[in-house]
């Protein structure tokens, strides 16, 4: 078993891993970083459970090496609440879109959303149907998920020309 | 009282740990020295088993078989009956049969030990198939004719309509085998605490682990403590399969001594877990000469697998919505649960009522063809009605309403001009459909069987905690009942508690089961709290409870099947909307309207999510979640790239309806819904297929391959 250090930023801090080379990225965050909100529901890329941010990319974290995330930012879910633990206006809008069901795709999800809704450019529901088709939810039909992205969207679009910003 | 309706929604209890990331699931919790295990099961489907080859084992792993279970125990898990063993002995009748568990502390090590155990069989001929089974293929090994179950129910005299018909039209439907696919597989840690055994689980049904386990055990029920841990989805895959997992981690506890870790991979969750039961429905229909029903016999035969567990309590519900919402004058309903060696096939959200609501749907469609007329317009003729006979000589107590719930779906879909604009075999369809689903257990099952109590506990804080065993797997139950009892208690909704329930903690409430729990059990607590209330100036804590009491006046015979099987049901309407490519045969989905009547919604958002989850998981069903079983491997698709189910793109946004149609024993009004919205997607899918296609179709799941087949070759 050959071991490696690895080096990267989690959730705005970093950290540093001593890990064994075949481990995957999820079992790196949930075992050595205790990130629990990573689930594992396929441990082979089909599910969308695990999903993280690599450097702003969605990606499997079952499917993708520890060793890979070396010198990359990576965002989980528990970096979306803030110092004082307040929720992001995404997790807000899944709550309050009845969005969450047994909540074992939530945290992928939330987090394969993040792309759509900081982006300038505004996805329609079908587009958001799409960016999100590599997580599968078997509780809510998927009506009430596309309802909170495209809510948050909007409002971040909003927030933005409000401030000025393009 | 606070004005605002009951349905009006609120935060659910378990929204915010669950989108913050808090929320700890099964695989989540560690307990100091926990050891991981690994089921060893059958790679035969019927045999005998000559050797067991092990590779040696290293310090501290083990190798937990039948032969370790305490003294005095016995090799069984106490589900409905006690036919099903937790280890086999002897002989395997199913793929997927546990043989024995490997446990240690290093999961990398197990996986390679279990690569090294050779099991030697003699084999056997097994059956697979329905028609398989009753043909008794390789001999019979249950009974003499492989049949769990073989029931007949007659309302009025079949024979005399069939032969004095002017004509009888005859069909058949089937339907296949579906995985529940839960987000979250089964998964449960065993340990022990002084000399109590606990099993944390994610699970449907505390109490039902603990009295499948405990003669296996040889304990008191006392001394085996359920926890449920936070359920990632269940939809019926966790009401008896978690007893299969308890059982082998409880023994290697016993043995061993340490907390044990026993996680399905996707894999293992989709290859060796139950399924909904694959059905053939065969009609009988006698008509008159101007096209009226005269009467149906309808042949039911259901694949229960290798071990009954609840098939025939399946095959009952499904026996007892054979007709569908219609009354027809005359029927027989005959119900066999036939032995193969699959995997055993179990309970799944409708629990046997969705194959032959399908079935009856699939066959009005076809006598409106035969009769050359709409569907809709044959269907509409025989709507129950409130005072109808039932199947079972019982009555339908409740006001039906599905006139109104047809016309709220017209409305939205543009049913008529659609139907009469899109010419059979176009390319363009829509389908209708008509389903219901009988609340709560069956007749006289929640007086006799369950008899569901309920607990309050105004703790010293002045929070009330709900103290009951019904279980949240995802489709907001905690939400609900707390609402119901913090609207009787005329409380903030944050003075309600509701945690997971531990079985040495809480009351009976019965399994979270057959769309019972908001009904029943919210009932109970809708009484408990109003007890609670009249006590509520008392000083310091108080605890309330309630019983269940059957209603009076609804007569029911277990032993004959005849009566009111359900005091009331659910209703639904829904239409679909699809165009068929010409070439690939992919279908477009591009609409679904539905309406449904659950009482009183104690939350709307609840129910519409609910309602959206169901009607796509129905279409699932119906579209592309094909699941093949063959002698040699078992179940073909066991991945999510193999086993496909629907993703966001398959089907489009829906347009759900309710109808307020109060159920006067539930809590303010409510009845049974999480089942009721899968019964009926389906058959309308396919009548909109069969139209766009004009081919009639028998069978499903229906992927573009089946469906180019089955227009190349007909049904």
């Amino acid at each position: 078993m050959t071991r490696k250090t690895v080096t990267c930023t989690i959730n705005g801090k970093r950290r540093e891993f001593s890990i064994d080379v075949r481990s995957s990225l999820s079992e790196m965050l949930r075992g050595e970083a205790s990130l629990d909100s990573i689930k594992h529901g396929c441990d082979v890329g089909e599910c969308g459970a695990c999903t993280v941010l690599i450097d702003g990319r969605p990606f499997n974290s079952c499917i993708y090496l520890a060793v890979w995330a070396e010198g990359k930012e990576i965002l989980t879910l528990e970096g979306l609440t803030d110092t004082k633990g307040t929720i992001s206006d995404i997790q807000q809008a899944f709550m309050d879109e009845g969005a969450v069901q047994c909540g074992f795709c939530t945290p992928g999800f939330i987090m394969s959303s993040i792309p759509i809704i900081t982006s300038d450019t505004p996805a329609s529901r079908e587009e958001i149907r799409k960016q999100v088709s590599g997580n599968l939810c078997r509780c809510t039909g998927y009506e009430n998920i596309v309802n909170a992205i495209e809510k948050t969207q909007k409002k971040r679009i909003e927030e933005r020309k409000g401030s000025g910003k393009k | 009282m606070r004005e605002t309706p009951i349905g009006t929604p609120i935060r659910r209890l378990d929204a915010i740990s669950k989108a913050s990331g808090t929320q700890m699931y099964l695989s989540d919790y560690r307990f100091d020295g926990m050891l991981y295990s690994r089921m060893v099961r059958s790679t035969v489907a019927r045999g005998r088993i000559a050797a067991i080859n092990m590779p040696p084992l290293p310090d501290g792993y083990y190798f937990i078989t039948h032969k370790d279970i305490p003294e005095g125990g016995v090799n069984e898990l106490y589900m409905i009956k006690k036919d099903y063993r937790c280890f086999a002995e002897g002989d395997v009748r199913y793929i997927g049969e546990t043989i024995g568990l490997l446990v240690g502390p290093d999961r990398g090590v197990l996986l390679d030990l279990e690569q090294g155990i050779v099991i030697e069989y003699e084999e056997g001929v097994p059956s697979i198939s329905i028609e398989e089974g009753l043909a008794c293929k390789g001999g019979p090994f249950v009974g003499d004719r492989n049949l769990f179950c073989d029931f007949t129910i007659d309302k009025g005299n079949i024979d005399e309509v069939l032969a004095k018909a002017y004509r009888v039209v005859e069909d058949e439907i089937n339907t296949g085998w579906q995985e529940h696919v839960h987000l979250e597989t089964n998964a449960a840690v065993a340990e022990k605490e002084g000399d109590k055994f606990i099993i944390n689980i994610s699970c449907q049904c505390p109490f039902y682990v603990r009295k499948s386990v405990a003669g296996l055990m040889n304990r008191p029920f006392e001394d085996i403590i359920v926890r449920q841990t936070t359920t990632g989805g269940a939809f019926g895959g966790k009401e008896h399969f978690p007893d299969i997992l308890a059982g082998p981690l409880l023994v290697a506890v016993n043995k061993i001594g340490k907390p044990i870790q026993l996680v399905f991979d996707r894999h293992e969750d989709g290859a060796f877990s139950v399924k909904r039961h694959p059905s053939r429905t065969r009609f009988k229909t006698a008509l008159d000469k101007d096209g009226n029903i005269l009467g149906m016999d309808i042949d039911v035969v259901y694949n229960a697998g290798a071990y009954e567990s609840c098939s025939y309590v399946v095959l009952q519900r499904g026996v007892f919505h054979a007709a569908g919402v219609y009354t027809i004058p005359v029927t027989r309903v005959r119900g066999r649960a036939v032995a193969t060696n699959t995997f055993p096939s179990d309970a799944f959200r409708g629990f046997g009522a969705p194959q032959t609501l399908f079935a009856i749907e699939v066959h009005m469609c076809h006598l409106a063809n035969e009769l050359g007329i709409d569907p809709l317009e044959l269907k509409k003729r025989y709507f129950n009605k409130k005072g109808d006979i039932t199947v079972t000589n019982g009555h339908i107590n409740d006001t039906v309403v599905l006139s109104e719930m047809l016309q709220q779906v017209m409305e939205a879909s543009g049913y008529a001009q659609k139907a009469a604009t899109y010419k059979p075999g176009s390319g363009k369809g829509i389908g209708i459909s008509f389903y219901n689903h009988g609340g709560a257990f069956t007749g006289n099952g929640e007086q006799m069987i369950i008899k569901a109590k309920a607990k309050l506990h105004r703790r010293a804080d002045g929070i009330v905690a709900i103290l009951v065993g019904s279980t949240e797997m995802g489709q907001g139950l905690q939400t609900a009942l707390a609402k119901i009892v913090a609207r009787v208690l005329d409380v903030d909704q944050d003075r309600v508690v509701y945690d997971n329930p531990d079985t040495s903690c809480v009351a009976d409430s019965g399994p979270t089961v057959a769309s019972r729990s908001t009904m029943i059990v919210g009932k109970l607590l809708e009484r408990a709290a109003l007890e609670m209330k009249e006590r509520w100036e008392e000083p310091g804590e108080i605890i309330t409870q309630a019983e269940y009491q059957h209603p009076e006046g609804y007569p029911w015979d277990q032993s004959t099947f005849q009566g009111d099987a359900y005091i009331t049901y659910g209703w639904g309407v829904c239409a679909v909307e699809v165009e068929v490519d010409p070439l690939t045969r992919e279908v477009i989905t591009k609409g679904v309207w539905s309406s449904h009547d659950v009482g009183v919604p104690i939350d709307e958002l609840v129910v519409k999510g609910q309602i959206h989850g169901g009607i796509i998981q129905s279409l699932g069903y119906a579209a592309m979640e094909k699941l093949e079983n063959t002698a040699k491997k078992g179940f073909k698709q066991v991945g999510l790239s193999d086993y496909i189910i629907p993703t966001s793109m398959d089907f489009p946004a829906q347009t759900a309806t309710l109808v307020h149609n109060p159920y006067p024993y539930g809590p303010f009004g409510a009845k049974g819904m999480g089942e009721l919205v899968f019964n009926g997607a389906s058959a309308a899918f396919i009548d909109a297929v069969s139209r766009a296609v004009d081919t009639e179709i028998r069978s499903i799941p229906i992927p573009p391959e089946t469906l180019t087949e089955l227009m190349k070759h007909g049904a």
